[in-house]
Parts: C-alpha cells; structure tokens; sequence
C-alpha cells in the first residue's frame, strides 16, 4: 500500500504542478509553429516480470531474498567450501527442489502474462490518420491518435471522448474489468466539436497520469482559424479507461491521452499488500527459538569438542591430516563451529515452508470448491484472492461489519413517502393518492392529505432528481408501451420486465422512481438532455436537465437543475435527513422529522426531498460558478463544494420517502452463531443511526436488555454546553459503567453465562468519532477511554462512517491491547479501506459492484456463507495448520536430537548417525505425505458439529494452538522421543553382538536402528493425532512407512554406481535379520507413544483438541457442576 | 486486460486467484457450480477414532500381556548366555602384559608376548564366540569413520594406485599408495607390519587364499567401525565338535597374547571376550528388564485406566457414539 500511495501522492502533486499538452490528431495548434510532438510512453502493456533473459538471474534474486531460502542457501554454501559432515547434496537438493518448483511456477504464471500482454498489445485498433481508417495494433497507439471503436470492443487505452454514433453525444461503458462494476455508465463527448475529426485542431491539457479511476481534470483548446481557442472542460465524464468496454453504442472516436503504463488502469494494477497470518507469525517465533536451540547446540558441541580433544589428541590410528595441522586455531573453530551449524541445521527444514504453502495453496481449493457458498441467484460460488490467510479465518475476534448490503439485502422496496407531514403508505392493489393514508403526525388540519399541488411536486421530485437511467433494450418500445399501460390502469403491477428497465447506481434510486410510478408519475427516461414524465393525466412533461450536483459520501445529498416547459427553474435536492435539515426553512422540518425518525427506527432508509425554485437571475449565477468550478484545473472538487453548497440552501422540504432494505437471509442466525463464537461484531455504516440501529435490533446484534451507550452529536448537544466538554464527561460515564463497573468481558466460557447481565452496546457516529480520534492533546486518552469502552461492549454501532473512517475504527481495535485478529465484511467500494485494513477481508458478491470484492482476501456470495466460512473453514484450517507447524518442529527436533546426542560418543567430531541418503529423504519423502494430508484432510470435529456448536470455535481463540504452553508440550515431547530413541538404542549397543551368528553392529546400523523407530514413531505419533481416516490418510501414512523399507532395502541392497560411499550397504536388510532390533525398535515405539496415549485419554477434555466434549454444548458445565456435586457431596 | 490474477510478491508458493479464478482472471470459470463429490465438500467416508479410557484400555493391557512374558524370555535368555572377560592391555603392574604394554615401540621387529591365566566356572556348551574388545578407541570419529577409500577396497585399479584423498594421511607412504589406505584399514587390530602399521602387508593376511586381501574376515570385521568408542568385534567362532562335551569344558585356560597393538597412548584397554550366543545375539540384560518395565507400566496403567473408565468414562461414551 505504502507504494502506492506513493504512487497516488506522486501522481496528484504531478498533476497540480504539471500538466501534459496533447495535440489532438498531432496537429500542432497554430500552422505556422513548429510543431515537436511531445514524447509519451507508447501503449504497451507490461505486466511480466521477466523477460527470458533475466529470468533466471532475476528469479533467483527474489526467491533468495527470502529469509529462509536464504539460510539455507548459506547453510549449502558453508557445505560447499568448509569441509563438512554432510555432502552438500543433502542440503542441496532440497533447496533445489523448492526453488525450481517455485521458479517454475513463477516462470508459468509470468508466461501467462507474457500471453496476456501479448493479446493486448497486438490487438488491432483503428486510427484515424490524415482523413483514412487504418488498423494498427494496439501497442503503436500513441497520444493524441485518433481511435475509432465499435460496439463491445475494449478501450485500448485512456481515450477522451471525441464523437459518438449516439445523437445526444452520450456513449455507454461497463468498467467490469476495471473496478468490477457492471452497471452502464453514460459518458459524454466533448460539446459543440466539428462532425469531421480529420480537420479538427486541439490540444488538451491535462493533469498528469494517476491511479484514480474516478478523477480526470482536462482543458480542451479548440482553434478556428486564428480566433481565440475556445476552451471546454474535461472530466472524468469525458475520460474512457483503457479495459472499459463500449455498450449500447455503435462507434466511437476519441483521442488517446494515456497510454500503455501511463492508463489508470495500469497505475491501478499494483499488488495489493501481502497479508501475514498470525500463524505466520507463530512460525517465526518457534524458527527463532529453533535457530537459538541450533545455534546452542553447535556452541555446546564446538566447546566440548576442544575440550575433549585436550585430553584426547590425536591417537596414532587417527592421525591428523597435514593441511588440518596447519590450519590456524581459531579459523579450525569457526569451521567446526560451522560444521555443528551444518550437521544439526536439519532441525529447521526447508521442507517445513514447502509443506505449509502446499497446504495453504491445496487447502483454499476446498473454499472454493464448498457448495455450500454456491448461491443460485448470481451462479457463483466463494471466491479465494489469497490463500495465505485460511487459518486467520479461525482466529477472528472481532468482525466488522457494513450494514448496506451486507446485512441488509440492499434490495430496496418503497414503503411510505410522508409529504408535508402526512403519511402515504403504499399497498398493493390500491395506488392512487386516494389509497390508505394514515396520520400521526400533529394534527392540525382536518384534510388527510397534502395538498393536490405538494403532492404532485413531491412526485415529480421523485421523477425528476435522480440519475438513473431507462435501459435501452431492444423492446425499448414495448416497454414504454407496457409503462404507458401501466400508467393508465387502475393498478399497477411490478412485471419484471419495468425493473428492469432501469439502470443506476444505488437501488435507492431506483426504488424512488419506482414509488413514484406507483402513484401515477413515470419517469421515461433522458433525451437529449431533456427529462420526459408521464404524469398522473397520462400527460407528457418534458424538463429540460440543467446541471446534476452529483451524490457525494461528504454532501450526502444530490440535486437537479431542471428547467420546466413553463420556464420555471427548478432545483430538487434529496438527501439524508442530516444533510437536507438544516438547508430548508425551518419551520417546515418539525413535521417531517416525527416521521423520518419513527421510519428510521423501523428500520427504513429515509431521505428528505425539498426544492427551491431559481430566479432566472440566480441560475445564471449558479450556472456559471458551476461552470467555472467545473473548468477549474486545480481544487476542483473543493471549489464544486462550495458552489454546491451555495446552491443547495434555503430550500423548502416537501417530504421524506422511507425506504425498507431487507435484511440478508439468515442474517439474524450468522450474527448469533458469531457471538456464540466469542467474536464481538461492530456495525460500521454510513447509514443514519435510526436505520443503523434497527437494523441491529432486526439482527440481533442489540437485544431488548441490551443497555445502549450513545455517543452521537445529539448527546453530545444535550447538556448544552461546549462539546468536548460533554465529549470527555460522557465517555467517562459510559468507561466507569462498562469498564470499571463489570466485570471484564472475556472470551471463554464465562461470558456465555453471564449473557443476561451487563450487556453493552455502543453507539457512536463518524462526527463525535472524528472528535475521539482528532490530533488534540488529549487525544490519546480519550482514544483509550474510547477504546476500553468498546472492547466491553457486545456490540458496537458505528453510524455516518465515512469509508476512511471505518478503517481507522478497524485499525484502531488492530492496534489495540492484544491486537486482535479483526475481520471485515462488506459489498461496496467504500468498504474496500477496512477490508483492506483488516486481517482479513471479506467481500460479498453483492449489488453494490465488485470493488470489495476484488480488494476482499475472501468473497462469499451472502453473509449467511460467513458462518461456516468461520466456524467450520477457519476452524478446520487453523487447527490443520497449528497441528502442522508444531509436527513439524517436533519431528525435526526428535530428528535432530539423537544426532546431537552422538556427539558425546564420537569426541564432537561431527560425525553424523544417520546416512547422507537418510537426512536428505527424511523429511522429503519419508514424513513428509502424511502431515500434508492431515492437514488437508483432518477434521477433529466433524463440519456439521463445528456448525452446530458455535462455541467450540472459542477453543481455539487467541491461537490457542500455537501457544508457548503448547509448544512446549511438543518440545518436551519431542526431546522426549529424541532421548527414548538415542539411548534406547545405546543401551542395546552395549553388546553390539545382536545377531544370532554373533557378528556386531557398526555405527550405520545404529543410525538405521534410530531411524527406523524415528520414521516409524513419528508417522505413528501423527496417526495417533488423526482424527478422521479417510482412504487417502490409510494411503499415505501406511504408504510412507512402505516406502521408508521398501527404500532402505533397495538403497543398501544394490551398488549404486554414482555412491562413493555406500555406507548401508546391507545395513537395513542384516538389522531386520536381528530379532533384538526388530524387538528394541517395536519397545521404543510404544515407549515412545505411551505418555502420548495416556496423555490423550486423561487431559484430552481440557485441550483444544476435544472431540467428544462439548458436542452438546454444555456438556462441560454440567461436567464441572457434576464434579462439584461430588466435591460438595465429600465435604457433607 | 492485465492478467491480474498473476501476481507473486516475494518467491511465496501462493496463489493469488485460487482454484475458481485461478486460471480465469476473472470471469470464465465464475459460473460454475461447484461439484458435489465427496472429496470437494470434504465428505469423504472417513474412520473417525477416538481415544478414551474405554476403548485404549485393552491395548494397554494387551501390551502389558505380551510385553512381560517376553521381557522374561529375554532376561532368561540373556541370563543363560555365559560370558567372560579377560583384560590384557597391561596397566596394572602385577598384569602378565604390564611388560610388553610398557616396552612396546612400533619399530621392534620381535614380538612381545604374553601369557594371562583365566577360568570357567561353567561348561561352555554351544559353539562359543570370541571377541576382542577395545575401549576408548573411537572408531566412531568422523575423520576416522570416512577415512577410507571403498573404491579401492572394491578392487578398482585406478584407486589402488592414486588412494582417495578421503584416506589423508594414511593414503601414501614414502609417495607410494597404501592399500588399503586410510585410517581404518591402517589400524586393523592385531594387524601385524607394513604400510604404516601394519606388520604384513595386506595379501599376507592369512594363508587360505579365499580369507586373503580385501576380503579376509577380519579385515572386513575391522572395516565396519563401531558404533561407541567402547566396542567389540568378532574374532573367532570355536565350533562344538561334539555333541556330548560341551565347547569349552569348565577348567582353567591361558590366553596366549602377542602383545602387538598398543593402546595405552590414548588410555585404551583391550579385552578378551568369550561369549556364547543365542537368538537375541550376545548377552545384554537391557531389553528383558526395559520389556518387563514397560509391559509392567502398561499394565498398571490399564487397571489405572479401567478405574477411571468405571468412574468417569460412561457420560463419555454417550457422546463417543455420535459418529
């Protein structure tokens, strides 16, 4: 991320110092200048890393960067020059191994692209040059070409909008491979060009190329023979994206202004950052206790090693060697002390990183591949972005939530529009004004209803202020004949076909248009910047579309300028109640506000319509400071803003509309079985707190005993006096109830008993938020009280969130005592911040695009998906990958251990027990399949249990599986088998006549002796831990002990011609002839086994790998309260 | 397009678009439904164990059933096996050997012998197998362990002439190659004369032709180097002849020792071994007591267990049977 905010930091600073000039159709502007085209990037593509000839150099490079590629490249290099136990092979080959195959896969993913570049790059593209069409490819585009593109096609690269097939100048685009959404969007050609291209002499000016798709400022000069260059102003409704595709349109032209690397979409294409498990990071601190331990070990060995050659120098059978003798004392020790680095540096393997890859890669299939997660509707499945994060999935503690089409189904249906303070409620069969109308408001009038005339402006309100579009289809006739039909009837009826006849960006919108058509007012769609109605006399009213003051997140509301047929300038605003209330006279707002908030607490989205009718004096005003802010190259959004909210004010409030957003399927089940799982869900929206807070109340997030703490403006406006005053007293307050008062909130089994007392929630929206968090000087501590407060809290409402505003509130609680693994769950492109902020996050395929989506690590189609994706994949995953990381360490240590023990035989002199072959495969081919496939495979608790119970997730919380306590069992356990299988066979060795025609045993076929039980307790220890045997487990495990002397046998049993030493020559099939070996290795297993078993059987309950326990529940409970019984029973 | 989906920050086997949209970048594959088979949904027929008081309480007392009575058979076994051990490396003074170890010097050119009296209190019935026993003689050294050319030994020509330079210092002597060369093969017990220690050279080992060179037996017996410094190596098998006497009648016996190998220098002792054998090899009481041990614990454990079973175990059981 850090570069590319660089990137947009750049970019924008760029843009406001600098600015590109391209000369359309590279004519210079005046004939008689000298005309040096300015140099640009060309248009190609490169998204490859590597060519074929820095593949190699290149590839390596970034794989030895690596830490642990990069240890044990050293490790092999310390092999190769210093004279060391181990051949070199034996670390080699491994680190070969992973690097070729990484390098491959790399090499093929980069191939890949090179295709994908390939297929841009020569994709042919027409270019207007001197008055002819030719085609070129794409790659020799150059800014300021003219391109021609037809219908479907792609954008080759950033074009301004020159000329369209349409009449109205309009050209409709889908950006779906750019930010994912599928929605046309209209964009429009620059005004008043000349019809024929090839004479048309301009340049544009505009700010440098940056990654925001949504920004454009550009000038356009046009020159007519030698008159001063008419100027027009360019925005991002003129600017066509490179990977955009042309819809609804027969051809375009335009003029290319960035190319190749330059497009947006390029600068956008940058790897989003790499996020680490706290699996990972577990794995890191065990690697550095390992490293210690392996460092220590070559210390204690290379120690001894001189003091026992003090006494022992060397006997006349083991002389010396001449080069030996002369070496210098101290470089004899470095290098021994290296040669111990080499001889114990199996105990951190290289594999353990192949394996766990393997495993995160395979097992993100199983995502992917869950029915379950298809949903029918949209025909898709669970998406993975990364599989680096499964396991993270079983650690969440908090989860952060959007409320708009997350919770809710971002399905809108009109409820009721109140007008003037009346209530209009809508239901089926009866539509017209004469339908159920109730008030509840002051009754002061005896009439029911508004006046005829609000009404009708009410409505045309609705028609009028919007941007949504009718679709144009092919029975576009049909359809207006269907609405006019409609509009004619006594009722009207939904067919599917008039929804979808409309195309805009929020439903919102679309379900206000709706609403309208049911009480007799038809928007029929935009022609040539004329707006047409159908009214309730089946009249057609045409306005004339004067400015659009576009929606923003800071404005919350958006306005038309229409002009009437009567002449009558009109400015309709809607906009959330916050935004429009203090804009209109005031006397209005009191009525309307009774029904906005009781709307809002059903849980209703509202919006508040009002207009204002211009002075022709005033529009022009208006008309050109729009027009000059809209030409502005520098602050143009800032100066927008103000001239808007200039515009936008004293206006009169005609009503509000309640919009009712349905909440998800089984949204109120997912947000229980999360809490039952010990996770604390926050609600962070953009939405009002009335909505906000019903939708809570609907999901259960806030239950009827549910004490709510509310740190909203109103509270804060409440005492009356200065609002950080009131700020720091309120938050006191609620720290002093939820913090110092109850008792802390803990993840465990305490909570789930203590539901019915103390129960917080808390409120809070982004203005007193921003308030908490502002750069004062007590900030600090008002973020921690704020803070505290939280994490006691059950639930946590945060409303009016701006999108960067719930990414702090995720980075806050990240940061927080503990960091807690946050997870964050959302459908729209202002919830990408968190989601990218969290741990991990979570994209649902919703309505609102794909932006989340593609930002998201995971995307699931529904937020009922999240419950298994939690309670069964991650809990699943994690154990998986917490039994691995562990097995792992504990099989190297046991690995490991005798060798180091040998030492104290062999006077430190390095030598190794085991055979090169043995220390190569052991964790290559010999143990490596059956942990792989546990950890693919293992489910300690079957999925339906995991689903059933949500509190067994609590088990494994706060990585309770990679704890030190843990990891000290498997140490212990693995010193444990270390020693058993040493000394065991030491203890055997001190005859070494163990076959029955007396020959003895050498030093091979006491590593062989070790080895086998190691192989053979190591593999059986992991079956032990083997909860759910499926065939493929029985295959590997058996499978990987046949192989282990099915190889012995053929490694000693045959010459191998490439062996210079051939040390097992027989060893393994004359130990089997052994009936002492065969016993010891059978004594040691079980040895070995033994505290493991009874270990299991005894304290299994507790650990985290219960099976049996907790099936029901509370079965543990009762379990404890049993066990008290008793106790009470023994006192009495 | 770019192909989005391929990306790879720092060497990681990762997927960045994993199984739906790995190959896609995006769209194609999106459409399509997962498959229901068993091993996608993670359904796979599976054995489902588990480990409670109940259902390992019979290994336990299997084990401890099977153990014990082999622990005893071993301890027997091992009981039987008659052995005796005669120190000759000479540091005591009142040692028949504390001569020649005191007098020994490569160079002499007659050997020192000498003569240690010993008794068997018991017949020695089966064939009985005599061993040399070496102390402190780390044959387990790595600079001893690899000094040794196996190419050579395997009879190559080549190697015979230029040793390996794995046999460093021990692979030319007065710039001739030593066969066989290196260290191991350089101190062949009782080995008598030439290259650097030894007192014959190599084809002179023995006088029958088919015990002779690399392959004389005790050649190779020495050649496999021992696992702890403290070691023995078969030496010689005396046959029973007869079925009725037994091998070495009870009596009293001298072991003629030439004294030619000395190990004084790095504190080393040398010891004579006679040993009868049975099927578990040479007598080591470890594995009948560490069978008997762990049979007995796992018996104890097994009545532990079934008290706890009894008590606590049924409420498991109910919960056991749920898969």
């Amino acid at each position: 991320t850090t570069r590319r905010r660089l990137l947009r930091s750049l970019g924008r600073d760029e843009g406001r110092v600098h600015s590109r000039t391209i000369y359309v159709g590279h004519k210079s502007s005046l004939p008689n200048e000298a005309f040096i085209p300015p140099k640009f990037c060309d248009n190609r593509i490169v998204s490859s890393k590597y060519t074929i000839w820095n593949f190699l150099p290149k590839n390596l490079f970034e794989q030895f960067r690596r830490i642990a590629n990069f240890y044990f490249l050293i490790i092999f290099l310390v092999q190769v020059i210093v004279d060391t136990p181990t051949s070199p092979v034996t670390s080699g080959l491994p680190l070969f191994f992973v690097i070729t195959v990484t390098a491959i896969k790399q090499g093929y993913e980069d191939w890949l692209r090179h295709k994908a570049d390939r297929e841009v790059n020569e994709y042919p593209v027409t270019v207007l040059e001197n008055g002819e069409m030719k085609r070129k490819q794409s790659e020799k585009i150059k800014v300021g070409d003219i391109l021609e593109v037809e219908e479907d096609e792609t954008f080759p690269c950033d074009l301004i909008l020159l000329q369209s097939s349409r009449e109205d100048g309009t050209c409709f685009v889908t950006t779906a491979s750019l930010d994912g959404e599928s929605n046309h969007k209209t964009h429009y050609t620059v005004p008043d060009l000349e019809s024929d291209l090839q004479y048309l002499n301009a340049t544009i000016e505009c700010e440098q190329p940056q990654p925001d798709l949504y920004k454009f400022v550009g000038r356009m000069h046009i020159y007519k023979n030698s008159q001063e260059p008419d100027i027009r102003s360019l925005g991002p409704e003129n600017l066509l994206l490179k990977g955009a595709n042309l819809k609804n349109t027969r051809k375009i032209c335009g003029v290319a202004v960035y190319t190749g690397m330059e497009t947006k979409m390029a600068l956008n294409y940058q790897g989003k950052s790499q996020k680490r498990s706290a699996v990972e990071k577990s794995i890191n601190a065990f690697l550095l206790v390992y490293l210690s331990i392996l460092v220590s070990k070559a210390l204690v060995c290379t120690t001894l090693k001189y003091v026992w050659q003090s006494k022992h120098d060397e006997p006349w059978y083991n002389e010396k060697t001449q080069k030996e003798r002369e070496t210098n004392q101290y470089l004899k020790m470095f290098t021994d002390f290296l040669s111990f680095m080499v001889l114990f540096n199996f105990i951190i393997p290289v594999s353990m990183y192949v394996t766990v890859e393997m495993q995160k890669f395979l097992g993100s299939f199983f995502i992917a591949w869950d029915k379950d997660f298809f949903d029918p509707e949209i025909k898709e499945g669970a998406l993975v972005n990364t599989s680096d994060l499964n396991e993270e999935l079983g650690q969440v503690e908090y989860v952060f939530t959007d409320k708009t089409g997350t919770l809710t189904q971002n399905n809108m249906e009109f409820i009721e529009c109140c007008i003037d303070g009346f209530q209009y409620k809508h239901r089926d069969g009866r539509s017209e004004l004469d339908g159920f109308c109730v008030t509840d408001g002051p009754v002061n009038k005896i009439q029911e209803k508004a006046g005829r005339e609000r009404e009708e402006l009410f409505l045309r309100a609705l028609c009028l202020c919007h941007t949504v579009q009718v679709k144009e289809s092919s029975n576009y006739l049909d359809q207006i004949d269907q609405v006019d039909g409609l509009g004619g009837g006594e009722e009207i009826l939904h067919t599917p076909q008039t929804e979808r006849g409309f195309i805009a960006s929020s439903p919102d919108e679309i379900a206000l248009v709706k609403g309208a058509m049911r009480y007799g007012f038809t928007f029929l769609g935009l022609e040539s910047k004329n707006m047409k109605i159908l009214n309730r006399n089946k009249d057609v009213e045409t306005y004339e579309l004067l400015h659009v003051l576009n929606f923003d997140p800071v404005r919350r509301r958006m306005s038309v300028m229409v002009r009437s047929s009567t002449g009558d300038i009109l400015l309709f605003c809607k906009g959330a109640d916050s935004s429009i209330f203090p804009r209109v006279r005031q006397e209005e707002v009191e009525r309307i506000r009774m029904h906005v908030e009781r709307n809002a607490t059903d849980g209703y989205r509202t919006l508040c319509v009002a207009y204002k009718l211009l002075s022709p004096e005033e529009y022009a005003k208006a008309d050109e400071e729009l027009k000059e802010a809209r030409l502005a190259l520098q602050d143009r959004e800032e100066k927008l803003l103000a001239v808007y909210n200039q515009v936008e004010a004293e206006m009169t409030l005609i009503g509000a509309t309640a919009v009712e957003d349905q909440l998800q399927e089984e949204a109120a089940q997912t947000m229980e079985a999360l809490q039952g799982a010990g996770m604390k869900v926050w609600v962070l929206t953009g939405d009002k707190m009335e909505t906000a807070k019903s939708t809570c109340y609907a999901c259960g997030l806030f239950k009827k005993n549910t004490e709510l703490l509310e740190l909203t403006l109103r509270t804060l406006e409440e005492g009356g006096g200065r609002r950080e005053d009131r700020l720091l007293e309120l938050l006191l307050e609620y720290h002093k109830k939820a913090f110092q008062d109850a008792p802390p909130v803990r993840l465990g089994i305490t909570r789930s008993w203590s539901v019915a007392s103390n129960d917080y929630g808390f409120i809070i929206d982004g203005a007193s938020l921003s308030m908490v968090l502002s750069s004062e000087s007590n900030s600090s501590r008002y973020k921690n009280l704020f803070l505290q407060i939280c994490l006691n809290c059950t639930s946590v409402l945060c409303c009016r969130m701006a999108p960067l505003q719930k990414a702090q509130i995720v980075k806050l609680v990240k940061n927080s005592k503990g960091s807690p693994i946050t997870l964050s769950i959302g459908d729209g492109a202002n919830d990408v911040s968190m989601i990218l902020e969290a741990h991990v996050g979570i994209g649902i395929k919703g309505k609102e695009g794909r932006q989340a989506v593609k930002n998201s690590d995971y995307a699931i189609p529904k937020l009922k998906h999240l419950k298994k994706l939690l309670l069964a994949h991650g809990h699943l995953y994690y154990v998986r990958i917490a039994h691995l990381v562990q097995y792992f360490f504990y099989k190297n240590l046991c690995f490991i251990l005798p060798q180091f023990l040998f030492q104290f035989f062999c006077g430190f002199s390095q030598q190794p027990l085991y055979d090169a072959a043995y220390l190569t495969m052991y964790n290559i081919c010999f143990t490596s399949m059956p942990i792989l496939a546990y950890s693919l495979l293992e489910q300690h608790i079957g999925i339906e249990d995991l689903l059933e119970n949500s509190t067994l997730y609590r088990q494994i919380a706060k990585n309770a599986m990679l704890q030190w306590k843990l990891f000290l069992y498997w140490t212990v356990l693995g010193l444990f088998h270390g020693f058993v299988f040493f000394f065991g066979v030491r203890f055997l060795f001190s005859n070494p006549a163990l076959q029955d025609n007396g020959q003895v045993f050498g030093n091979w076929s006491y590593g062989t002796i070790v080895f086998t039980v190691l192989v053979f307790t190591v593999t059986l220890k992991l079956a032990l831990d083997t909860r759910y045997w499926t065939w493929i487990n029985h295959f590997v495990i058996w499978g990987s002990l046949a192989f282990y002397v099915f190889f012995s046998f053929f490694w000693g049993g045959i010459i191998w011609p490439f062996l210079k030493h051939q040390r097992l020559y027989f060893v393994f099939a004359n130990m089997l002839s052994s009936v002492s070996a065969w016993l010891v290795i059978i004594l040691l297993i079980i040895l070995s086994l033994l505290p493991e078993i009874l270990f299991v059987v005894l304290f299994k309950p507790r650990g985290p790998l219960a099976r049996q326990v907790n099936l029901n529940g509370t079965s543990v409970h009762e379990e404890i309260l049993n066990l008290q019984l008793t106790f009470t029973k023994w006192h009495t | 397009m770019l192909a989005s989906s391929y990306k790879d920050e720092d060497g990681h086997i990762s997927v960045s678009g994993s199984g739906a949209a790995a190959a896609a970048g995006g769209g194609s594959l999106r459409n399509k439904k997962p498959e229901n088979t068993a091993f996608k949904q993670q359904r796979l027929p599976a054995w489902q164990p588990i480990l409670t008081a109940g259902t390992v309480l019979p290994a336990f007392f299997i084990i401890g059933l099977i153990f014990i009575p082999i622990g005893i058979g071993l301890y027997v076994t091992s009981n039987n096996i008659k052995e005796i051990e005669i120190d000759y490396t000479g540091v005591d003074m009142s040692s028949p050997c504390f001569n020649c170890s005191q007098n020994f010097s490569w160079n002499s050119t007659k050997s020192c012998t000498c003569s240690i009296p010993f008794q068997l209190d018991q017949p020695y019935e089966s064939n009985v197998f005599m061993y040399y026993g070496l102390s402190n003689f780390y044959q387990n050294h790595r600079r001893y362990v690899k000094s040794r050319d196996d190419s050579q030994l395997n009879g190559n020509e080549e190697s015979l002439r230029s040793p390996s330079k794995e046999c460093e210092p021990y692979a030319r002597h007065d710039n001739k190659p030593i066969a066989p060369c290196g260290a191991i093969a350089n101190s062949m017990f009782n080995g008598t004369t030439k290259p650097v220690n030894w007192r014959r050279p190599v084809y002179e080992l023995d006088s029958d032709p088919n015990n002779n060179g690399f392959i004389n037996e005790d050649f190779i017996v020495w050649m496999r180097t021992a696992a702890l410094p403290t070691f023995r190596k078969l030496y010689r098998i005396i046959q029973r002849r007869n079925n009725l006497l037994p091998t070495l009648p009870r009596g009293n016996y001298t072991l003629e020792v030439v004294y030619n190998y000395p190990v004084r220098s790095f504190e080393g002792r040398k010891r004579m071994i006679l040993s009868t054998i049975s099927w578990m090899g040479g007598k080591n009481p470890f594995l009948g007591i560490a069978y008997i041990t762990v049979g007995s614990i796992c018996f104890l454990l097994g009545i532990v267990l079934l008290i706890i079973h009894h008590k606590y175990g049924n409420r498991n059981n109910g919960a056991d049977v749920s898969h």
